[in-house]
Order: structure tokens, then C-alpha cells, then sequence
């Protein structure tokens, strides 16, 4: 290009956003770093609490449970309305992308206290339940893990679906006519064809979810209603209920940790792009 | 393509997640409208007591002005840095481009959950320096939503830059324009509705924000999420229903506003 005398002027247009974020971002969360080596004393007895109290750890294994269960039915739920907003007809697609779209902009609150309204105790689905007589007292569908799971595929659908969809519409045309030429049926176009095409897309959907789900506080924490702890929310009660900022700390570095191992595999399927709609 | 079109079996499936997707939303309508104190289906009876409570209850308005304030604030500072970076990175694509957005996409990778208490690390420090722009401010919330933000409006803009005809800089250049003419009367112009998308979805993502915000505010600077959230830890209120129908439509408003600005923009470049 020009050379030398661009340089000055690129960093002029870059520098503000990288400082703010470096200031405001970066340089905070060494100090979150800190805080789990040195809170309540220095050394790494934060991180041995991590890998070994009983309770951290339950909390730990309960959060990649919910986050496998979100990620399968998140993924197979996506796949299926994916699957309609690409290649149905015009109208389907459009009302496809309203129920994709409208959730996916809803307020996470509004959303979390939807479902309480469906299923808490006094919640639509129990008054419907009880009065057409198929139970006579309300079923536990809020407040515990099966409310958190549900809530929280719910969130996460709209974002299976934007990777998904993006590597159905790139799947050749000509290939499924082909298929079709040498005599497949429709379900095995589907399954041999179409399915094993949009692998791609299907791991970096699931990478997403299972990010995302692994540090989401808002609706286990509403859903969950205490009881089911996740580890974000671990996080917020041990800054806000009992001091102890230094394993949040903790907690939270291990988090980056892992999921920054996760990204390094996901880097190949996943385009920043495919994260919003 | 009919080869390809979805079959029975699959829109049977498709239909039921459509229904499961929209369902929390249609459940608060009919809760909104119930006569009792507590959460609970309308018997028959209908009352407007719970819209009523929003106006008799001035915690609401000011909660509601005060997201307004925060999220046109944080929008501006997003969108602002943005552009400018987006900018930056179309003119001169410097060598490490990618290294350098996704360095600046990390906000919005990085768990909410630690993104809260990196922010909450940097507010209770700004604190000691100031006590207008650190923990529980309005300005501090302000902070805090721009750098969570500012990747979102990142990737929008770049969408949007990625769409201009780089010969029509390059013409520009040709004639003699300078890098500021270039970029105000230009670039700028030509990805206007992008910027007013990406401020426009910016607010609607301050205005909604919870997660950091729990972590950034106790008793002064209380958003309406923060409120919403007050009122759903543990007695469920009603009110929340109503507020969450009106956040619905106004939500369908704004998403209405962008398919609008997106059709002037695609017809003005056509």
C-alpha cells in the first residue's frame, strides 16, 4: 500500500476500541487473577479448593450434566426449525424465522419468567393439568433442574441455529440432485447426504451452546430457584452471600481456562459472524 | 429444490419447537391480566391491577429512565469505538487483522458469569479512585455495557463494510480525497443503516443486560432488569408480567425498526 506513512493513522482508528478494552477488560481480569493467588492469603489453596471440596466439585459436575442435556436438545431442536427456515417454502420460512428471531431478542428475564408462568406451581401447565383431572396435585416442573434445563435450551436454540443453518445453505444443490439421480429415497438423501454435509456446522453449534451454557447465570439461577446451583451462580454467592472473593476468582480463571481450550477446537468451525443474528 | 423440501415427519418436529420457542411468551400475557397478588392464572376474572402497580410504583419509572440513560450512553461509546475500529480494519487491513477482532470479540466469547466479575474487579477499583463512575453509578453501568456491547457492534459493522465496493474508495483515492473525506463522505455514508443497526441493537442489549449489571450495582443505580430481577428471586410478582408484555412489544417495535431501516438500505444501494 502507501507504506510507512499509514501506519500512524491505522493505530488512530484501532487504538481507541483495543485501549478501552484493554483497560476495561484485560487489565481487570489480571486483577481477577490476582485476587485467586492472594484472597484470602497468598497461594494457590483457592485452586486446591476448586479440584477438591466436595461442594465446589457437585456444583462443577452438575453444570456439565445440565450442559450436555442442553447442548443434545438444544442441537436436535435447531436442527429441525434450521432445517425449515433454509429450505422450506417461503411462508414456512418466514414464520420459521419469527419464532427464531423474536425469542432470540426477548429480554433473558422475560424469557426466564415466561416459563415460571408455565411451569411453577400455579403456573398454566399445572392449572391445565389439574383441571382436566389428570393430576391431582401440581408437578415440581420449576425450581429445579428439569425448569433450569428447559430454560436454558430454550435461550440457546436461536444460537444452534444461526451455525447450523449457515452450513445447510451451503450445501451443493447438485450434490442432493445427484443423490436423488442415483436412486436414493428422501431419508436417505437426508441422512447419508444432506446430515453427514452439515457436520460442520453441527459441532460448532454444539461448541456454542455448551460455551455458553457452562457460564450462564440468569436462568438456572431464576429456574434453578437456589436449588440447583450452577457454577456461575456458585460465583455470585460466594462474592455476595459469603465474601469469599477469592474463590470466585478461582472459579472464575478456571472457567476462561477451560473454555479457552474448547475455542482452540472450535476455531475451525466457527465464524464471529455466525454468533449473532 | 422440492426434492429437498422439508417432509411431514420433520415439519411435525419443526412446528412443535416453533411452539415451544414462542410458548414462554405467549404465558406471561394471560398472567399479566390476573386479579391475584401472587402468580397465578386469571379465574375468569380480568384486572389491569399489576399495570396499574407499574405507574403507582415510581421505582419503575425511574428504573426505566435510568436504563434509557445507560443504554443510550453505552450504545454511543459502542458504536462510536466501532466504527472506528470497523474503519480502520477495511482501509487498512493491517496484517493481524483477524488476531485483532478476535481479540476485540472476546466480551462476547469469554462467560458472562466472568465477564461480570472482571467488571466487578474494575468497577470496585475505579470506585477508589471516584465515586461517580465505579461500583453501583449509572456511569460505571454505562462502562461496564459498552465493553460487553462493543463486540456485537463490531461484527455488525464489519457485516456491513464487508458489503461496500472497495473500487468506489478506491475512485475516491484516485481523485485525490483524503483519508477524512474518504471515510465521512465515503465509507461513512455507504454503511449508515449498518451503523444504525448496530446502535439501534446495541441499546436493546444495555437495555436488557442483567448479569453483569447484578454484579455492578446494589442500592443506587437500579436498572429495570435489576428491578425485574428483584421482584423474581423469591415471591414471584405479577408486576413482572406486565412489564414483560410491554418489553414484548416494545421489543417486536424495535426489531420491526431494523427489517425497516435494512429494506431502506437495501433499496438505497440497489
Amino acid at each position: 500500500m502507501t507504506g510507512k506513512s499509514v501506519l500512524p493513522r491505522t493505530i488512530l482508528l484501532l487504538a481507541p476500541l483495543l485501549l478501552f478494552l484493554g483497560l476495561a477488560y484485560v487489565v481487570p481480569f489480571l486483577g481477577v487473577i490476582r485476587w485467586s493467588v492472594t484472597l484470602p492469603e497468598p497461594g494457590l489453596g483457592q485452586y486446591h479448593a476448586v479440584l477438591t471440596d466436595p461442594l465446589v466439585q457437585s456444583v462443577f459436575i452438575r453444570t456439565l450434566r445440565i450442559c450436555l442435556f442442553v447442548t443434545v436438545a438444544a442441537l436436535v431442536m435447531a436442527y429441525a426449525i434450521a432445517y425449515v427456515w433454509v429450505r422450506g417454502t417461503p411462508a414456512q420460512r418466514m414464520l420459521a424465522e419469527f419464532c427464531i428471531l423474536v425469542p432470540f431478542w426477548i429480554s433473558v428475564l422475560t424469557r426466564a419468567f415466561g416459563w415460571l408462568a408455565l411451569l411453577s406451581n400455579r403456573g398454566l401447565i399445572n392449572t391445565w393439568l389439574q383441571a382436566a383431572g389428570v393430576i391431582s396435585e401440581p408437578l415440581a416442573l420449576a425450581r429445579n433442574e428439569f425448569g433450569v434445563i428447559i430454560g436454558m435450551t430454550h435461550f440457546l436454540i436461536p444460537f444452534a441455529v444461526f451455525p447450523i443453518a449457515s452450513a445447510m445453505r451451503s450445501i451443493d444443490e447438485r450434490v442432493l440432485l445427484a443423490a436423488r439421480g442415483m436412486g436414493a429415497s428422501r431419508s436417505r438423501i437426508f441422512w447419508s447426504v444432506f446430515v453427514p454435509l452439515t457436520y460442520g456446522g453441527l459441532i460448532g453449534a454444539a461448541l456454542i451452546v455448551f460455551v455458553f451454557a457452562l457460564g450462564f447465570f440468569v436462568t438456572p439461577a431464576i429456574l434453578g430457584g437456589g436449588r440447583s446451583v450452577m457454577v456461575a451462580e456458585l460465583v455470585y454467592l460466594r462474592i455476595f452471600q459469603s465474601p469469599d472473593w477469592g474463590l470466585g476468582a478461582a472459579i472464575s480463571v478456571v472457567l476462561v481456562v477451560f473454555i479457552g481450550v474448547l475455542l482452540a477446537l472450535m476455531r475451525r468451525f466457527i465464524k464471529p459472524a455466525h454468533l449473532v443474528g | 429444490m422440492q426434492s429437498s423440501r422439508p417432509g411431514p415427519v420433520l415439519l411435525i418436529i419443526a412446528t412443535a419447537v416453533a411452539l415451544f420457542l414462542l410458548m414462554p411468551l405467549l404465558a406471561v400475557v394471560p398472567v399479566s391480566f390476573t386479579p391475584q397478588r401472587f402468580l397465578s392464572m386469571p379465574n375468569g376474572v380480568l384486572s389491569l391491577r399489576h399495570y396499574q402497580a407499574l405507574i403507582d410504583n415510581p421505582a419503575w419509572g425511574q428504573s426505566v429512565l435510568l436504563s434509557l440513560r445507560i443504554g443510550i450512553l453505552s450504545s454511543a461509546i459502542a458504536t462510536v469505538l466501532a466504527t472506528m475500529f470497523g474503519l480502520g480494519i477495511w482501509m487498512f487491513q493491517p496484517r493481524f487483522s483477524a488476531l485483532l477482532i478476535g481479540f476485540v470479540l472476546l466480551p462476547l466469547i469469554v462467560p458472562p458469569v466472568v465477564s461480570a466479575m472482571t467488571l466487578y474487579f474494575l468497577m470496585t477499583t475505579l470506585s477508589a479512585f471516584n465515586s461517580f463512575i465505579g461500583y453501583d453509578t449509572w456511569i460505571g453501568v454505562a462502562l461496564a455495557h459498552a465493553v460487553m456491547i462493543t463486540p456485537f457492534a463490531v461484527v455488525l459493522i464489519l457485516v456491513a463494510l464487508f458489503q461496500v465496493d472497495r473500487r468506489i474508495d478506491l475512485a475516491a483515492r484516485g481523485l485525490g480525497a483524503n483519508l477524512t473525506t474518504r471515510a465521512f463522505r465515503i465509507i461513512i455514508p455507504n454503511i449508515k443503516f449498518g451503523i444504525a443497526t448496530a446502535a439501534l441493537l446495541s441499546f436493546v442489549l444495555s437495555w436488557e443486560e442483567i448479569g453483569v449489571t447484578l454484579f455492578i450495582t446494589s442500592v443506587n443505580a437500579i436498572t429495570l432488569p435489576r428491578l425485574m430481577w428483584m421482584g423474581l428471586r423469591d415471591n414471584i410478582d405479577p408486576a413482572i408480567a406486565a412489564i414483560s408484555v410491554l418489553l414484548i412489544i416494545v421489543t417486536a417495535v424495535i426489531l420491526a425498526l431494523r427489517i425497516f431501516i435494512e429494506r431502506r438500505g437495501a433499496s438505497e444501494t440497489k
